[in-house]
């Protein structure tokens, strides 16, 4: 992998995003912040806190991490798809100096990359409610990406395997909805059963979590940042391996 | 020294074997054709050839160094025009130069005017800002072949470049690729129209079922083996011409 190589492809992808964002970005931010409405107001209502938090307090670090890992899988799994497949960008791009290694990387640098984005923008939106409590929550900015590269990851494996776009069905509702769900952002896991928490413990999504609530109550969740490090370089060879074989005949 | 050499080539694609065994060299400045029916095994050589895939067994050497080896080297000097659109359909005309000239580390200062003066040389100057799924058929062929050139190729690839455009356009491509020839860029182009490989090509390689089953001058072919080249291409392919 040539990492210049891989930042013209994360280039080309920036270059679109300027040209197309005005039409999209408004949209990402409707979903979280409707989350927040419903369940910090509404739910909030009756569940007055979690922990001595209120309970909007207790959820909108969660949004952040939830709307930084949509944004790199909805990149990396439809967005990667329709290029590899239909448009056929991946084939034109491989006709160049850029070979598939550096085309995987540039995907994944740059789902990462929306994740940091949104993460971030979504930080601006909560912070000016007023739901954030300290400045330090800016720390976890670079965490966004890091978690996003999993994320990326994670998507860009099933991009590899999957037999059509249909299949991403499966990705979103077995997978990615539970772990949006059971991560700890709307409820702490330790009131799940014990299984449950124990799967919740594996997923990413609980590790950011933990880093966005921790920093915007002023704190740093060290273990939890070593523990998605880790991962991001555990899980890395294999969309490289299998990007490879699905494209590589 | 030969542009392209293969000896022994080998591709299987599981148990099927695409191309059976073939060699050929391609000499700088000619123009080379791949002849041959649908499933030959053209666009597999033509793969193997820009590094898109790696060989089964044998050797393929382009500029001399081995594509298994080399790819982004023997790719930066290499231009590939596909048989499929792959246009960048986010992208505007010129942006799709500039952004495919970046691939190749040209920064926009110097690939804009030139991605200019390649829009001049494919009649295109019009459609510099429009966006791709406003084209024609014959106007995305046009820009493929604009952004093959794009990083000034040695060697240009071209995939049936005139499948499926009306006799202006195809008229057109063909000024274009005589032109580029007449500069110096070898070409090689894989075609089953026998009268693009007698108007563009210095010599063919008639491919049928993964070999090579003759490989010369259009007009030597035609002398040799008796008859047109359309007569020879049917007698050594065994099969009817699609097109």
């Amino acid at each position: 992998m040539n990492l210049r190589r891989a930042f013209r492809v994360w280039q080309r992808h920036l270059t679109v995003y300027t040209k197309l964002y005005k039409s999209s970005i408004a949209l990402n931010f409707v979903e979280p912040v409707l989350y927040l409405a419903a369940l910090g107001l509404g739910l909030g209502a009756y569940v007055k806190e979690i922990k001595g938090v209120p309970y909007v307090n207790f959820i909108a670090p969660g949004i952040i991490a939830s709307s930084a890992m949509f944004a790199a899988t909805y990149e990396c799994s439809y967005g990667t798809f329709v290029r590899m497949t239909f448009q056929k960008t991946f084939d034109a791009i491989l006709a160049t100096p850029v070979n598939i290694n550096d085309l995987v990387a540039g995907e994944m640098m740059w789902g990462a990359t929306k994740s940091m984005l949104y993460g971030t923008i979504i930080m601006i939106v909560i912070s000016a409610f007023g739901l954030v409590a300290s400045p330090l929550v800016v720390l976890s900015i670079p965490v966004l990406f890091l978690s996003g590269l999993i994320f990326a990851e994670i998507s860009l494996i099933f991009v590899a395997i999957v037999p059509g776009i249909d299949s991403f069905n499966y990705f979103y509702t077995l997978l990615m909805t539970p772990m949006f769900l059971f991560s700890g952002i709307f409820f702490p896991i330790d009131s799940l059963p014990p299984l449950v928490a124990k799967i919740a413990f594996f997923t990413p999504l609980y590790h950011l979590v933990n880093v966005c609530r921790a920093s915007s109550n002023g704190s740093l969740a060290l273990w939890d940042i070593a523990w998605v490090a880790a991962v991001v370089l555990i899980l890395a060879p294999y969309p490289f391996r299998l990007m490879r074989r699905r494209m590589i005949k | 020294m030969f542009i392209v050499e293969a000896k022994g080539l080998i591709k299987d694609y599981g148990s099927l074997r695409a191309v059976d065994g073939i060699d050929f060299a391609i000499m700088r400045g000619e123009c080379f054709g791949f002849l041959g029916p649908n499933g030959a095994g053209k666009t597999t050589v033509m793969g193997i050839i820009h590094c898109f895939m790696p060989p089964t067994a044998g050797d393929v050497k382009v500029f001399g160094m081995d594509v298994r080896e080399n790819p982004s080297e023997i790719k930066a000097k290499t231009g590939v025009m596909p048989q499929d659109d792959n246009l960048d359909p986010d992208l505007s005309v010129i942006e799709n130069l500039i952004v495919y000239a970046r691939y190749f580390d040209i920064p926009s200062r110097e690939s804009r005017p030139f991605a200019q003066e390649l829009l001049g040389f494919v009649e295109m100057k019009a459609k510099e800002n429009a966006p791709i799924r406003n084209l024609s058929g014959g106007m995305k062929r046009k820009l493929l072949l604009a952004r093959s050139l794009i990083n000034r190729p040695e060697l240009l690839i071209l995939d049936e470049p005139t499948v499926g455009l009306d006799p202006h356009s195809r008229h057109s491509v063909w000024d274009a690729l005589q032109h580029l020839k007449s500069q110096g860029t070898t070409l090689l182009l894989t075609t089953h129209y026998m009268e693009e490989a007698e108007r563009l090509c210095d010599r063919v390689a008639i491919m049928g079922s993964g070999k090579i089953v003759a490989t010369d001058s259009p007009s030597r072919l035609s002398k040799t083996h008796g008859g047109t080249l359309e007569d020879v291409y049917l007698t050594l392919t065994g099969s009817p011409l699609e097109s």
